[in-house]
């Protein structure tokens, strides 16, 4: 409602001033008025809802931090007296965060950088090589995206047992690496780029793999960045996949480390949540100091088919 | 049959298959033919210790009678009903958000959050608020004057609890940046010709954005209602662990339970193939008529 206010706002602004009449300024101050009053709600709006989105994590900040007894007062202290740290070191000795974070960052990089290196291979030769049979593959691929990962994820699971797979990091990289939604997306972003340069680099005696590696990829590099980040993404808090494979403690990931921490600590609620803020930390830092290439991110990756 | 091969052992052909070949290796490994394995996996009945025996169409006849699969086909409905409001909800916070507002970065940046959370922990947060006795939300309730309901172990409250927990994440997300974007997109001498004409700001925002931002609403519509016939495991398993009474679990979590903790894998297998055929009807239906309803500019 109140953005149209603001673009009628705006029409006016922009229309060459002919009329200077009083009755024409009074009601050019009465529209600003409104657009002040209508500025001053949308702020409201949004601060209120902004204080609902921060309030949950204050109170996981401020549970974390207390004595064990002090959350079960009423009304509820949201400064925590005495300052709990201890919690932290509790809750990094009661299970090992240290080696969740280890197996997380690992199997994420192996599984972005497998991803974005096969995906970007293929996603070349189906956006710009000719070869027999290739847009009939390339919609074998698209149709796969439609079916869900619990269709294939049986199978899966009795191939990688059968092969002595369970239980060990292989399970959780190597059915990751390979993607129909990265190579889907990469080639729309290949399809688009102007073919001069690839033409010119042919006669100056480029092989295929140098366009590629020389001129493909770093053109890409947005769409690149993206595909890296929601694979990262995807792959760091992936939960039912690592919950089916691994099963010892010290090969579990983040998410599935915290989850048996909470089977643990069922209800001992200030070391849980000490727990959720170790894993959520250095998420919440990048974020925060990359947020506008995150927005970047998601406008780029909803590619519409 | 000649030229075929001809082209076949052409350089560039060459090249694009063996540039084809490492993802291509893993389609066929980990997507195409776990695909039929399930398939032929749905007609037999193996719990991987003893050998697997062909049963015919028995699962899919005993699922089909299967009181708890029904229930569970419910819940999953019932909790796709956020969906609208998700959309609903990220269109507004869009809206909001698509005027000259100073600190929009902090506020994008705070809706956000939510999403980039990994979603145990949030999870696990929400449990805590949805504490009764000491969470957050029944002790606010109850400075209002509110007894708030036990609301993760209440048949009748969990499903709603989950829902709100799913909006709170929602509005702010992917889908509102993806609103956001699309408004920004839309002429404004759009605008200016339809203030010309002397229309209302409820006028204009039925007449030009909405229609402006049908592709985007079906975009993720779709996306939407695929994950939704698929979601709800991981928030019920962390919650509720699927109760109480079953009342949160979902097709995917009962998808779980077969296959890897009873170790029924022809009849995991065969409420895959039912899921899956069911989100392929609907998306169909989805692009047939809802196709229509777009109107790309």
């Amino acid at each position: 409602m109140s953005s149209m206010q603001n673009n009628e706002a705006q029409v006016i602004s922009r229309a060459p001033v002919r009329v200077n009449s009083d009755a024409y300024i009074r009601s050019r101050k009465r529209k600003h008025v409104r657009e002040r009053f209508l500025m001053t709600i949308t702020h409201l709006v949004l601060i209120i809802g902004g204080i609902s989105m921060i309030v949950p994590f204050l109170w996981m900040l401020s549970t974390s931090l207390k004595e064990p007894g002090a959350v079960f007062t009423f009304p509820p202290q949201w400064i925590p007296k005495p300052v709990m740290w201890e919690n932290y070191v509790r809750a990094w000795k009661a299970v090992p965060f240290g080696r969740f974070y280890l197996n997380s960052i690992f199997v994420a990089v192996c599984v972005t950088f497998g991803q974005v290196f096969t995906s970007s291979l293929a996603a070349y030769a189906f956006a710009r090589l000719h070869f027999p049979g290739r847009d009939k593959l390339f919609l074998c691929y698209l149709a796969t995206m439609m079916i869900p990962g619990s269709v294939t994820m049986i199978p899966v699971f009795i191939l990688l047992k059968t092969i002595g797979w369970i239980d060990t990091y292989w399970a959780l990289i190597v059915p990751g690496i390979f993607s129909a939604y990265g190579t889907f997306m990469l080639r729309q972003f290949f399809m688009g780029l102007p073919k001069d340069l690839e033409d010119a680099a042919k006669i100056d005696g480029c092989s295929l793999f140098g366009i590629y590696y020389r001129v493909i990829l770093p053109l890409s590099l947005p769409a690149l960045a993206t595909l890296t980040t929601f694979t990262f993404m995807g792959s760091w808090n992936s939960f039912m996949w690592p919950l089916i494979v691994i099963n010892s403690m010290e090969k579990k990931t983040l998410p599935v480390g915290l989850a048996s921490f909470q089977g643990l600590y069922t209800t001992d609620w200030t070391l849980l949540m000490a727990g959720s803020i170790i894993v959520l930390l250095p998420v919440l830092i990048v974020f925060i100091f990359n947020q506008r290439f995150f927005v970047k991110g998601i406008q780029l990756g909803a590619v519409k088919g | 049959m000649k030229r075929f091969f001809s082209r076949l052992a052409s350089s560039e052909s060459v090249a694009g298959y063996v540039f084809l070949l490492p993802n291509f290796l893993g389609f066929l490994l980990f997507t195409s033919l776990p695909v039929l394995a399930s398939l032929v996996l749905s007609f037999m009945d193996w719990d991987i210790l003893t050998p697997p025996k062909f049963v015919g169409i028995t699962n899919f006849v005993n699922l089909f009678h299967d009181k708890l699969f029904w229930q569970y086909v419910g819940n999953t409905v019932y909790l796709m009903i956020n969906i609208p409001l998700c959309m609903v909800g990220a269109l507004l916070v869009a809206l909001l958000m698509n005027q000259k507002l100073r600190g929009i970065v902090i506020y994008r940046t705070i809706y956000f959050l939510p999403s980039v959370c990994s979603g145990v922990a949030i999870c696990l947060l929400w449990r805590w608020l949805y504490n009764p006795d000491f969470g957050l939300i029944n002790t606010m309730l109850s400075q209002v004057g509110i007894q708030g309901p036990d609301w993760l172990s209440s048949i009748a409250w969990a499903k709603p609890a989950l829902m709100l927990m799913g909006l709170w994440g929602a509005v702010g997300g992917m889908n509102m940046i993806l609103y956001l974007a699309a408004l920004q997109g839309v002429p404004p001498e759009l605008y200016e010709a339809a203030e010309i004409d002397g229309a209302n700001a409820w006028q204009k925002f039925k007449a030009i954005t909405l229609p402006f931002l049908s592709p985007t609403t079906f975009f993720i519509g779709i996306m939407a209602i695929i994950n939704g016939f698929q979601g709800g495991f991981m928030s019920a398993f962390i919650m509720t662990g699927g109760g109480p009474a079953g009342s949160t679990t979902t097709i995917e979590y009962y998808i779980y339970s077969n296959a890897y903790q009873w170790f029924k894998m022809g009849y995991a297998a065969s409420i895959a193939w039912v899921l899956f055929i069911v989100v392929l009807l609907i998306t169909l239906f989805n692009w047939r008529f809802g196709g229509k309803l777009v109107q790309y500019n």
